[in-house]
């Protein structure tokens, strides 16, 4: 079986293939790229995925609804959350029960998305930080993000694959104490966010390594499919929490951070990492605000059962529905056809954000450095688990 | 409204028959167009001025069921400018006995989205896009026999020499 995909007996006399990955920690998990070099420069690359394949989508057609959430789960391992309540909204819609969610309800699943938001994007900072060789703040923003799941792990029961948001409801309400130890947390966060720019963000060696590299032009974006922090990064204020106002995020008050061009052109690897970073501190924002609303107009009372609303049928009537949302690395979308007879789809699709972020890799790659690559890659932000699914 | 207009757009442009049908009443539009149109159909909608579809945001293929016998190509396109989505669709027939692969013009020049998408749809259902640049599989290994999302698809007991699903040996 041939690995590559070069024609090795066309190759001129100075290039070179080189094998990046699959197993190597800049990776990002398992993706391997074939890379024609010329010395130091990448001539062609060529991604090689599916090393993590599991082939969700044929599972998803042999279990019920209900029963799809947990594989739902393991696509983008490190937000599950927002996994999770894309799935949900979907079939919600597809039920017509979409509007008869409690509020209560809603609040807790925009509060929990968020701090599952925070930290996916602490991993993709400290990892990007790590990656550039900068050790220091891959430690301090895993340290954030333990504070994150040990509440997560508080609410759901599990650390990373929570099953928390069921369709109709909850798994359970928030646990008591919740909403003051989740408040606390942010207040402590903020300051340390701060210290992040000083030590990462304005540091000038990261951003020698960072400035006008892996330049991505809006048009290339948006016809790759880019999408997330990815597409934001390029100069377009385009979120689908706001575009779609799924949920109650039209409630709430938020800005969307798109790349400026600040150290050097609007696209470049600089600008998608800032915009995650200013991402933090808007989610940090929405947090609060649900918070607020969870302790005060939608306090907690002892009638309220998360479950309450879990439909005792779960069987949509015929019809087929694309259902996107806005998560950590961009736009997630299901599409589902429903037979009408059975609780199972009869086709699920996942659009991942990562597969079609991935995709415009080999466009940023010609003519980069190998190390350049490197920092390419790690502001796209890729997690295999959803690339492969 | 806007659904309509497009139906229009694509009947102005390419006749009546280009639209086999269009449903309106779910929860979002859908154009059955004519398959070999599909990639003229798509660059249409991409640079009219009516609606700019300028993002695909997903590209599925289906097998529709045994009993059909029909394959499908899904489009989801949405227009980052106007803020609307539409779907396209192909249906294919194809009889499972028939040796080749169910044909659909490639939209990889449109949208450089579907070119892993459309990758993607060979790879899991066995659509064959005509005028893909760099048509392989992508997600299941070069070697892989069958497509593993079609209804008809029976697991492998092996690959590459090694038992896949092996007896399950319990600890006593």
């Amino acid at each position: 079986m041939n690995n590559l995909k070069t024609d090795l007996s066309k190759l001129k006399n100075e290039e070179m293939i080189l094998n990046m990955g699959p197993q190597h920690p800049s990776m990002h998990g398992v993706l391997r790229l074939e890379l024609v070099t010329d010395g130091e420069t990448v001539k062609e690359c060529i991604p090689h995925i599916g090393y993590l394949h599991r082939c969700f989508e044929k599972h998803a057609e042999a279990l019920n609804y209900q029963q799809i959430i947990p594989f739902v789960d393991r696509m983008d391992y490190i937000s599950s959350m927002n996994n999770d309540h894309v799935f949900v909204m979907g079939v919600e819609k597809m039920l017509g029960i979409d509007q008869s969610i409690p509020k209560r309800v809603e609040y807790i699943r925009v509060l929990v998305c968020e701090l599952n938001r925070i930290a996916s994007h602490l991993i993709a900072i400290g990892t990007y930080g790590m990656d550039i060789g900068a050790v220091t703040p891959f430690f301090f923003c895993f340290k954030e993000r333990e504070h994150i799941l040990n509440l997560l792990e508080w609410a759901s029961g599990a650390r990373l694959l929570y099953n928390y948001i069921w369709i109709g409801g909850l798994f359970y309400d928030l646990p008591v104490g919740f909403e003051q130890r989740c408040s606390e947390f942010l207040t402590q966060f903020k300051p340390k966010m701060r210290e992040l720019d000083e030590l990462l963000t304005n540091n000038s060696i990261f951003i020698s390594r960072t400035q006008n590299i892996g330049v991505l032009p809006l048009d290339v974006a948006i016809n790759y499919g880019c999408s997330g922090p990815m597409l934001r990064g390029s100069g377009i204020n385009y979120d689908l929490r706001r575009i779609d106002g799924y949920s109650v995020y039209p409630e709430l008050d938020f800005e969307i951070p798109i790349g400026e061009g600040k150290m050097g052109t609007t696209g470049d690897c600089w600008d998608r990492f800032d915009v995650r970073v200013r991402e933090i501190s808007e989610s940090i924002k929405i947090a609060e605000q649900c918070i607020e609303r969870l302790t005060k107009e939608l306090k907690r009372s002892p009638e309220f059962d998360p479950r309450a609303k879990l439909p005792k049928k779960l069987i949509p009537k015929a019809q087929e529905f694309y259902c996107r949302g806005e998560m950590p690395k961009g736009e997630l979308g299901y599409y589902f056809i429903a037979d009408g007879k059975s609780d199972k789809p009869f086709r699920c699709k996942a659009r991942a954000a990562s597969f079609s972020n991935l995709s415009v890799l080999p466009e940023l790659a010609k003519g980069a450095m190998i190390a350049d690559l490197i920092a390419i890659l790690g502001s796209i932000d890729i997690v295999l688990g959803e690339v492969d699914r | 409204m806007m659904n309509e207009k497009i139906s229009d757009l694509i009947k102005e442009s390419f006749g009546e028959q280009a639209v086999l049908s269009t449903d309106f009443s779910g929860l979002q539009g859908i154009i059955v167009v004519q398959t070999n149109l599909i990639a003229d159909i798509c660059l249409l909608l991409r640079n009219h001025p009516t609606c700019y579809f300028d993002y695909l945001s997903c590209l599925s293929g289906v097998d529709l069921g045994l009993e059909k016998n029909q394959f499908a190509v899904v489009y989801h396109l949405s227009s980052i400018t106007l803020g609307y989505q539409i779907v396209l669709k192909v249906i294919i027939d194809h009889p499972r006995d028939t040796p080749q692969l169910p044909i659909v013009p490639t939209v990889s020049q449109v949208w450089r989205t579907a070119d892993w998408h459309e990758r993607e749809a060979y790879d899991l259902l066995g659509i064959y896009f005509e005028g893909h640049p760099d048509l392989r599989r992508i997600l299941c290994p070069d070697d892989w026999e069958g497509y593993a999302l079609r209804k008809d698809y029976v697991a492998a007991e092996s690959y590459g020499g090694l038992k896949i699903n092996g007896e399950v040996k319990t600890n006593e």
